[in-house]
């Protein structure tokens, strides 16, 4: 049951083929059985099981009418708040932290029926891009569990791809949804930024983090999104418009769509495998009949010392509240109040999470604040102009995901700089809050490779019915990893 | 040498709202710690501020009253320092772009006007609160107080005295009362001030260097502090000094300032916009709205009092001194119909002295305007003496009964019958012989000791109008 779409498993569970407590400890048994992917942190059986059953008993007295989710597995990365389930965020500074509240996008899943099988592991604060920071160790690629999942929702991938869960949530914050789909050969959609309430989801830079659902099939996201997305009193920055029907609009005809390829997603530094997949993607298109241009984003080039100001400033107040005072870890018998500080913080965050809130420290600093933080956010306006003119010319935009599909890990550990310029092509979507998704394109080098199409703002159903096409005349999302079958 | 000084303050008033300035746990005082803090105000992982609406509407209302700009967009900033009662790390407040721009206000001292400018007023979340008692070795936190809405007024550097700076403050005081944006208890914290005060020769344009004297909670103390302050500068300077920049803190109890951290010492804020909340933007409809709500202001008041009532500039000045004040004796005189003057003899006299020595504010008083203002009818009516009405008035203050009822019931009434005077007096002048012989020798002033004896055989009840007129004709 576990290579059945989350359509094909919702229909079972209503033709009784299987209940969802069976469902359930099939996944259950198959992460036991994986844990060298290392993909969870949190297992909770019990709660589970228990979820499944209340799902059971909503299936069994009535028919047609319930959410396609109920009774449906997922997983939720470990930056959602979960009520009474430990929530911590890779991070050693909230091993202890159990949430006495849950996020709006967990409320979303619970209302719908949904069960959750656990907590994904991702990097720590969902700072990196190879889940390589996480407090909870690393985690494997299932299509090559020497490399790197992709991150910071390493977990959620992995555990995607693997089958250990039929669908995962995900946050993207710099390309932390679409990247480690990428490299998993899942699908992973980052909506447009205000879709998805951020109300409980713990927060890495404001302005950016945007969660979405990861996926083996482009109509599981449109599932998933359906339930995610929604306007939420308790987030300002969501946005109060309706939220349509996804999945209505999957097959509508793509006569006539143009796609932008912007120049900058194809110039030096692009593997020349990953390029020859992506080529080949956009090839399906136009056999569908779409016009392709290419088009250019001028300031694209930028997007990596913006971001790499902007997301470090804000993470540096977002994560001041976790001084070892109300939760969280404290330093064993502090000597005074800067004791308590210095060595809660310094013995609970790891090194990366230190590396961007020195370098927001910095750039927010007296002196520096017009240098860089008000200099970053004019280069942002111009990151996002030169989108809007490309959408005054094409409907979307396609090109690659990553520049290099997955690394070995430890591979790139040592030198943060090479790191960071993996995101060059995800980055700027975040700048500009657009929605973008990754979809499985092929391989290179036998690791996966997505095709990232991006999409004006709220026009999702757009890119979900442009993304489903493609799923509708490739395979490669069906394919599993060896093993993992 | 002579020396000016130069004041400015930064006053924090304290939003009279029901809920928080970001969430919806309750702004009520004295709960217990941490009783009145929800997720948002613990600043727990995940959650987000979402701004209490009314906070926007005071402060607009306050921008309204002294004349000045209010912003169409402002900006809520992160204000960055580590403190163990400041739940997230930073302070939600705002920067580079308040909601209230440049505004004023006069304020009179010595009998003459001086116009205050304000620089700026802007919306803020408060702290909590560190306690140090009860925790000998470690320091208790009580967060029922974190996300209190404050609006924090901040005035130009027009102040040159303590006394101007009290003015002052006093004025805003009022205002915010006024507007009903702020309870003004001085005592729970709703109402402090910051001062900056510095000294330069008299003559020079440039400003001294100044001193901050932090959390100062009552008038009294601001004067104290300041000129405490003032006395200190001058020393230093005088004795060939220089003062350097620092925030310094009052100590009531030794009436001395003392240094709580130098310029050096003082945080990089790092302020920067809050990406959590969106620009509050002022519409026209809201602005309007607003205008619509404000209530008539203190000087305005004033100024009606003395045209339609016919008050002099004093008792305007006290009887507008509160709106609820104002309130009551507009009460008081449109319920009784009766004489403006005689109305604002009793309310400003005898009912407010009353509340002074009882202790109690104008909406906790025994005694409603309805109340008053049927006392005060009979009065006006002559069915009481002034002096009879004392004594009803406590009646009203003690128990719930209407003055006519008292009067009813206490036989109270004023005797007007002229025959019943006469009879008294008859017996007054036949009892004292010795007197009228003094009287009609011309000695005027016995002609007091006859009213007196009259009202008292009468308890107090004879019409002294008809008392006099009767003794007179008798006594030719």
């Amino acid at each position: 049951m576990h290579n059945k779409t989350i359509t094909e498993l919702s229909k079972a569970l209503r033709e009784k083929e299987f209940s969802s407590v069976e469902l359930t400890q099939s996944y259950l048994d198959r992460i036991k059985k994986h844990n060298a992917l290392n993909s969870f942190i949190t297992i909770d059986e019990e709660l589970a099981l228990e979820g499944a059953k209340v799902a059971d008993t909503i299936l069994a007295n009535t028919n047609t009418n319930t959410n396609l989710l109920t009774g449906i597995p997922i997983a939720q990365k470990d930056i959602f708040c979960t009520q009474g389930v430990k929530t911590s965020c890779g991070s050693k500074m909230l091993d202890n932290f159990i949430s006495p509240y849950n996020a709006t996008v967990v409320e979303n899943f619970n209302n719908a029926g949904a069960v959750m099988l656990g907590k994904l592991n991702m990097d720590e604060f969902a700072m990196g891009s190879s889940n390589e920071t996480s407090f909870y160790g690393s985690v494997q690629n299932p299509w090559n569990t020497r490399c790197v999942p992709g991150g910071s929702s390493g977990g959620s991938a992995s555990a995607v791809a693997a089958r250990l869960t039929p669908a995962a949530t995900g946050t993207d914050t710099g390309g932390s949804i679409r990247q480690p789909a990428s490299f998993c050969g899942i699908t992973g959609l980052k909506p447009t930024y205000g879709r998805v309430s951020r109300y409980g989801m713990i927060a890495f830079a404001s302005s950016l983090d945007q969660a979405g659902p990861m996926t083996r099939s482009v109509e599981d996201a449109a599932l998933l999104l359906q339930t995610m997305s929604g306007f939420d009193t308790k987030d300002s920055t969501s946005i109060d418009i309706p939220v349509p029907n996804y999945s209505a609009s999957l097959n509508n005809n793509l006569e006539g769509l143009k796609i932008g390829l912007p120049k900058e997603f194809f110039s030096e530094g692009l593997n020349n495998d990953v390029a020859q997949t992506i080529e080949s993607a956009i090839n399906e298109y136009r056999k569908m009949g779409a016009e392709i241009k290419e088009v250019s984003l001028p300031h694209m080039k930028l997007s990596i010392p913006v971001y790499y100001v902007i997301a470090p400033a804000e993470c540096s107040a977002n994560l001041s509240r976790f001084d070892g005072v109300r939760f969280g870890y404290r330093c064993p018998e502090p000597k005074d109040l800067n004791d308590l500080y210095i060595r809660s913080r310094g013995e609970a965050f790891g090194d990366e999470v230190k590396r961007r809130i020195l370098m927001g420290t910095y750039a927010l600093s007296a002196g520096y604040y017009d240098a860089y933080y008000i200099k970053a956010q004019k280069v942002r306006r111009l990151i996002s102009e030169d989108f809007k003119q490309a959408f005054a010319e094409v409907d979307v935009l396609m090109g690659p995901v990553s520049p290099s599909p997955t690394f070995g890990l430890g591979e790139k550990t040592a030198d943060p700089i090479e790191m960071y310029l993996a995101d060059i092509y995800t980055i700027a979507v975040n700048l500009a809050g657009l929605p973008a998704i990754s979809i499985p394109a092929g391989f290179a080098d036998e690791k996966p490779v997505g095709l990232q199409i991006i999409s004006n703002y709220f026009t999702e159903p757009h890119l979900l019915n442009i993304a489903h096409k493609f799923q509708q005349t490739t395979h490669w999302h069906q394919l599993s990893p060896k093993g993992f079958e | 040498m002579e020396w000016e000084t130069v004041i400015g303050l930064e006053i924090h008033a304290q939003l009279a709202t029901k809920s928080k300035i970001f969430s919806s746990a309750s702004t009520a005082y004295g709960a217990e710690p941490n009783t009145q803090a929800c997720a948002i105000d613990l600043g727990l992982p995940g959650v987000l501020p979402v701004l209490n609406q009314e906070v926007v509407r005071m402060a607009v209302k306050f921008g309204m009253a002294i004349d000045a700009k209010i912003a169409p967009y402002s900006v809520f900033a992160r204000k960055n320092y580590f403190y163990p009662d400041l739940p997230k790390g930073y302070q939600i407040s705002q920067m580079d772009h308040p909601i209230v721009g440049t505004g004023h206000l006069d304020i009179e001292v010595d009998g003459s006007n001086k116009r205050i400018g304000i620089t700026r007023a802007h919306l803020e979340e408060d702290a909590g609160k560190s306690l140090h008692e009860n925790f000998p070795d470690s320091t208790g936190i009580d967060l029922n107080r974190a996300g209190t809405p404050l609006l924090e007024i901040v005035s130009e550097p027009d102040m040159r005295s303590a006394q101007e700076a009290v003015a002052y403050m006093r004025k805003i005081h009022e205002l915010v009362q006024y507007l009903e944006i702020c309870d003004g208890n001085m005592q729970e914290g709703s109402f402090r001030c910051d001062a900056n005060v510095s000294i330069r020769p008299k003559g020079q344009k440039t400003l001294g260097t100044r001193a901050e004297l932090k959390n100062i909670n009552s008038f009294k103390f601001v004067e104290k502090a300041i000129n405490i302050e003032v006395g200190r500068q001058i020393d230093i300077l005088e004795g060939g000094g220089t003062v350097i920049q620092e925030t310094r803190l009052y100590d009531a109890d030794k009436n001395k300032t003392r240094s709580m951290r130098s310029k050096e010492e003082a945080n990089d804020y790092r302020y920067f916009p809050d990406p959590d909340l969106l620009p509050v933007e002022i519409t026209n409809e809201l602005y309007q709205q607003v205008r619509t709500e404000l209530p008539e202001l203190p000087s305005a008041k004033r100024l009606r009092f003395q045209k339609q009532y016919q008050q002099d500039e004093e008792i305007s000045t006290t009887l507008t001194s509160s709106r609820q004040l104002a309130d009551y004796y507009e009460g008081v005189v449109k319920t009784s119909e009766c004489d403006a003057k005689l109305c604002s003899n009793w309310v400003s006299g005898t009912f407010l002295g009353a509340l002074n020595k009882a202790g109690l504010e104008i909406n906790e008083s025994p005694v409603n305007y309805e109340r008053l203002a049927g006392l005060i009818k009979r009065i006006a009516d002559q069915t009481i003496s002034g002096k009879i009405a004392k004594q009803v008035f406590e009646e009203l203050w003690n128990n719930n009964a209407t003055a006519d009822e008292i009067i009813e019931k206490q036989g109270l009434k004023q005797i007007t019958d002229s025959k019943e005077i006469e009879t008294l007096i008859d017996k007054i002048i036949a009892d004292n012989p010795k007197q009228v012989e003094q009287y009609l020798s011309g000695k005027d002033k016995v002609f007091g000791f006859f009213v007196g004896q009259t009202m008292k055989a009468s308890q107090g009840k004879a019409s002294p109008r008809e008392v006099n007129k009767i003794l007179k004709n008798k006594l030719k």
